[in-house]
């Protein structure tokens, strides 16, 4: 069609501008693609979250213990199908840089309680006979080279010493969100060194995890344990393993949202700078403009071939942003490994970004439009010479 | 012979639009720039601020904060009788055995509950701690039920405020009086009497050991000695450092993060600015053409676009800054990752951040329209008469 | 006698325009009338600012009057609405600039090719137009240069035949030799003198150079606003003979 062909020659007339241009938005796209991909990340683990788990937790806080006692209690009551217990652990491997998850865990019910985690039946064996074995998802394990029968050391921050375990079992994950980054080891091996060094801290657990049989029960089995421990000493406090995910992203929910509201910024300042031009280039071409309505041609022609060019060029300048969305995601990944050692950019953000150029296309291209195709031919053609 | 300034900056007002929106476009840059400089600013002084290079506190080794450690009462009391200990009045040491745990509490006006300091303090507390003052009320009388609520939580949530109670640990508190802490993050602390704390939680050990030097030159053989005492397994800082230490993945996050953003938005507004000082070149050739045949020389051309593209910078430098510093009427509050404490702390202008700001604006305008000034300089006089 | 010998082509009654600037109404045009016969080379003359450049502009339909009447071929093109008037002009009008008005980033082909566009042409017929027209005023070999690498005579060979490849009866023309040189202009005029002379069209042409009027058939004069003479002069070797 001719104005494809008009478009496209325009848009290049002037090389540098279009370049300049072109480089901008691209810039944009990309820097909004990685922001949107770092929130969904804070809130990657809301995703994981199983509808059929349910976290107990002692309720004033996080910091506060429950008795090992409770699993019994919980155990038995009605649409409970599993129920494991565990510990926040957070050791140190080396030093503060390399950190990773680690907790201490009831295992067997563990692994029953997240079929996510895939283990072969030996290793899963190895590690059940082994007090000082740890599971280790696979991500974590290829990170560090470990192989199975590595003896890994970490050096305790919350419960101090130095903690050997034997790596026993790796996981991988079913899905592609399932998280490989997390070190498990035996509760019971946890809270028989504490037997031994610290009693008053043994026989308590951090939190404990349901499984319910049916999503459809989570609000009346979570009501079931707390009321069961309602006015006793360690109250409890049970939600979905969501809610619970929820409560941890609200937290940090302010710096979230600046950064949204950031990735906002960037189209919008992009959309400034492509208005400029748009605007510039249009005013430049008034004479031509004029000159076609002269020949008969109407305002819907002009505008389809101003707003197709501010279009074009924004999309053209999004492609390019999307494209290097990956290579910059790459480097992220591997030199700030520490803050995001998995960086990948779903399609989503993709589609969101596209629309970002698409708007910046649009945005920029309304006023020009306008103009061209409401400028009074005479005053149009007066612009020549 | 230098072209008048008035020539680059009456070209500015001509094309007002262009410029406007090339302004707009580095107002905005500049004020993201300021706001993560404030916000860094602002955290950094909460958090620094909260501590005082005289006072030493004392954890339990390999702990990262007060909420993780535990120091059992016969180790306090080791660390109670070191000589290095100042003495208040009456002699007595300055030195306060404190616990500190986390609750859950509701914000005002929502559903989302934060993890919220409680601080069990002892008599010296507030004597090692001047930036403290009680602001309302008085103090919880010994063995009662009584807490202080820092001006930050009062203010902010459901239960804290002076008169209102608070349900933890089986028991209800009421809030007698409120302290204020000034921009330190004991404005997001509840304050209460350690050992009815250390009862009703069922803690029997402290968290922490804090007490002022009474030589502050002393410290760094004080914490050889303290860490080497095969009795005791704790690690001693300043206070300071230890609130510094406190911040710092916060703090280099939100560093790492306002650098890359800068450095993407000004590359944005830098293309916005290159765009239009060429255009603007462009526009001009016939008068530049002119202005050389008249004598003036290619240096002054070269000035001249080049003032004009600094005056860019610098109009949209003052907006973005001036826009930046409203945000000094925010504060943000959000969970700090290390301690898993609710820390708020708000946007702090200086006049370092205003000038730094300024600068990176004009910097911004000179890069954005060096390329285009020398276009402007190096072009041939009877070339850009003949254009139309 | 035929009607086409007695009704005159254009016919203008009481134009007036006048322009805003700032608070007030300045008159450019103040109630001309004249009529425009088929076939006739006509030069609009007068002083800058006497309002014959804006005469131009309302007799080929791109400016709206204040008053008056402007019929052209029974059309009465006063009442038409601007898009009935765009309509009009694609089919009626031709327009030739001072400055040669060629989109830059087409080739001499594709901007003699752009009014066919609003036809219903095929490929094929628009292409064959534009090669008729473009061996007219002698430009086939380059056709497929764009303007900048054309000289101001060949553009504005190229503006003529885009004006002219829609067969319009008229054919408006706007200082058309202000940017050339002698030789250039005069190779301009005699294409001109031929459109009308050989095609039978109606030229009006906007000039203030003498030399360029003496092509003409006729020359009207204007100044502020107002028609001077009527018929000044007639060249009888451009007078279209009738069958």
């Amino acid at each position: 069609m001719f104005i494809l062909k008009l478009i496209l020659r325009n848009a290049f007339r002037h090389r540098l501008r279009a370049l300049l241009t072109i480089t901008g938005v691209a810039i944009a796209i990309t820097a909004f693609g990685l922001l949107h991909t770092l929130v969904g990340l804070w809130y990657l683990g809301v995703e994981r979250s199983s509808a059929t788990r349910l976290v107990t937790r002692n309720a004033i806080s996080l910091t506060f213990s429950l008795p090992i006692s409770y699993y019994d209690r919980i155990r038995q009551l009605p649409g409970v199908k599993s129920v494991a217990y565990g510990n926040w652990f957070g050791g140190t491997y080396i030093d503060e840089k390399h950190f990773f998850a680690n907790e201490a865990f009831e295992l067997k019910s563990l692994l029953e309680l997240y079929p996510e985690f895939v283990v072969l039946p030996e290793q899963r064996d190895a590690l059940l006979r082994d007090r000082r074995g740890c599971l280790v998802g696979k991500k974590l394990a290829d990170k560090y080279g470990w192989k199975i029968g590595d003896p890994i050391t970490l050096k305790g921050t919350i419960f101090p010493g130095q903690w050997e375990f034997v790596l026993r079992a790796i996981y991988q994950g079913a899905e592609k969100s399932t998280e490989e980054r997390v070190l498990f080891f035996h509760w019971d091996y946890l809270n028989e060194t504490l037997k031994k060094t610290v009693p008053r801290r043994a026989d308590q657990a951090g939190f404990y995890m349901i499984g319910i049989n049916r999503p459809e029960q989570a609000a009346e089995v979570a009501g079931a344990v707390d009321a069961l421990f309602s006015n006793s000493l360690a109250e409890t406090r049970t939600e979905t393993e969501k809610a619970f995910q929820l409560g941890f992203v609200a937290m940090t929910e302010a710096i979230m949202i600046a950064i949204q509201i950031v990735s906002y910024v960037v189209i919008v300042i992009i959309m400034v700078v492509a208005a400029n031009t748009m605007a510039m280039t249009a005013r430049e071409r008034l004479g031509e403009y004029a000159t076609m309505k002269v020949m008969g041609f109407k305002w819907h022609h002009i505008a389809g071939a101003v707003f197709g060019e501010s279009l074009f060029i924004a999309l053209l300048g999004g492609v390019t942003g999307v494209l290097l969305t990956f290579p910059a995601g790459q480097w992220i990944e591997t030199e700030l490994a520490q803050f995001f050692p998995a960086f990948v950019i779903s399609r989503e953000t993709i589609l969101m970004q596209l629309t970002a150029a698409a708007l910046v296309g649009i945005v920029a291209g309304l006023f020009p439009t306008w103009r061209g195709a409401t400028i009074r031919i005479a005053d149009g053609l007066r612009r020549i010479g | 012979m230098a072209i008048p300034i008035s020539y680059s900056f009456r070209n500015l007002w001509t094309r007002r639009l262009t410029t406007a929106l090339t302004a707009t476009g580095m107002a905005l840059v500049v004020f993201v720039f300021a706001a993560t400089l404030m916000l860094a600013e602002g955290l950094q002084k909460t958090l620094v601020e909260t501590g005082s290079p005289d006072n030493v506190i004392v954890i339990r080794s390999g702990s990262q904060s007060e909420v993780q450690s535990g120091v059992e009462r016969l180790q306090a009391s080791i660390v109670e009788s070191r000589p290095e200990v100042a003495l208040g009045a009456a002699g007595r040491p300055l030195l306060a055995k404190e616990l500190v745990v986390l609750i859950n509490l509701n914000k005002r006006g929502s559903n989302k509950p934060a993890n919220v300091v409680i601080r069990g303090i002892g008599d010296n507390s507030l004597a090692i701690r001047p930036q403290v003052r009680l602001k309302e009320g008085r103090m919880p009388r010994p063995g009662s039920a009584e807490i202080l609520a820092g001006e930050s939580i009062a203010r902010r949530f459901e239960g804290a405020g002076i008169g209102e109670h608070l349900r933890f640990a089986m028991r209800d508190w009421t809030v007698v009086g409120i302290f204020d802490a000034g921009t330190t993050g004991f404005s997001s602390e509840i304050w209460g009497d350690v050992d009815q704390l250390m009862q009703s939680f069922r803690r029997p050990v402290y968290s922490s050991v804090t007490f002022k030097l009474r030589d502050p030159a002393a410290f760094d053989t004080l914490k050889q000695q303290l860490e080497s005492d095969p009795r005791l397994t704790v690690e001693a800082k300043r206070e300071t450092r230890y609130y510094l230490d406190q911040s710092e993945a916060m703090a280099r996050f939100l560093r790492i993060l306002g650098l890359t953003l800068t450095i993407i938005f000004s590359l944005g507004a830098i293309i916005g600015a290159m765009i239009t000082m060429y255009a603007a070149v462009a526009n001009r050739v016939t008068e530049i053409g002119t202005l050389r045949a008249l004598g003036f020389q290619r240096g002054s051309i070269l000035a001249a676009f080049v003032l004009e593209a600094l005056f860019l910078g610098l109009l949209g430098g003052i907006v973005g800054v001036f826009a930046a510093s409203f945000m000094q009427l925010i504060t943000i509050s959000t969970m700090n990752w290390q301690s898993f404490a609710e820390l708020a702390f708000s946007f702090s202008l200086t006049p370092g951040i205003v000038i730094k700001s300024l600068l990176f604006a004009i910097i911004m305008g000179l890069a954005g329209g060096i390329l285009p000034a020398f276009r402007a300089a190096r072009m041939n006089i009877v070339t850009a008469l003949r254009a139309t | 006698m035929t009607d086409a010998l007695t009704t005159p082509l254009v016919s203008v009654k009481n134009l007036s325009k006048a322009y805003r600037r700032g608070n007030q109404l300045v008159p450019v045009l103040e109630e001309i009338s004249f009529d425009i016969a088929s076939g006739e080379f006509l030069a609009l003359m007068g002083p800058s600012g006497s309002g014959k450049s804006t005469l131009l502009n309302l007799i080929a339909g791109i400016d709206k009057v204040d008053s008056g009447t402007i019929v052209i071929g029974g059309i009465e093109i006063t009442t038409l609405t601007e898009a009935e008037l765009a309509s009009w002009r694609a089919a009626n009008v031709g327009f030739i600039f001072q400055f040669y008005n060629l989109i830059p980033v087409l080739t001499a082909f594709e901007n003699v090719e752009l009014p066919l566009l609003l036809t219903g042409l095929s490929r094929k017929n628009r292409h064959e137009h534009v090669a008729t027209v473009l061996s007219l005023v002698n430009l086939t070999d380059r056709a497929d240069h764009y303007p900048s690498e054309l000289s101001g005579g060949q553009q504005q060979r190229v503006a003529i035949a885009r004006a002219m490849v829609t067969d319009p009866a008229i054919l408006v023309a706007d200082e058309p030799t202000g940017d050339l040189d002698r030789v250039s202009a005069g190779e301009i005029l005699s294409l001109m003198g031929r459109l009308v002379a050989d095609f039978g069209k109606t030229v009006i042409m906007v000039t203030h150079d003498p030399k360029a009027a003496e092509k003409a058939n006729r020359m009207i004069h204007l100044e502020k606003g107002l028609l001077v003479n009527g018929d000044a002069l007639v060249n009888h070797d451009l007078q279209h003979v009738h069958p």
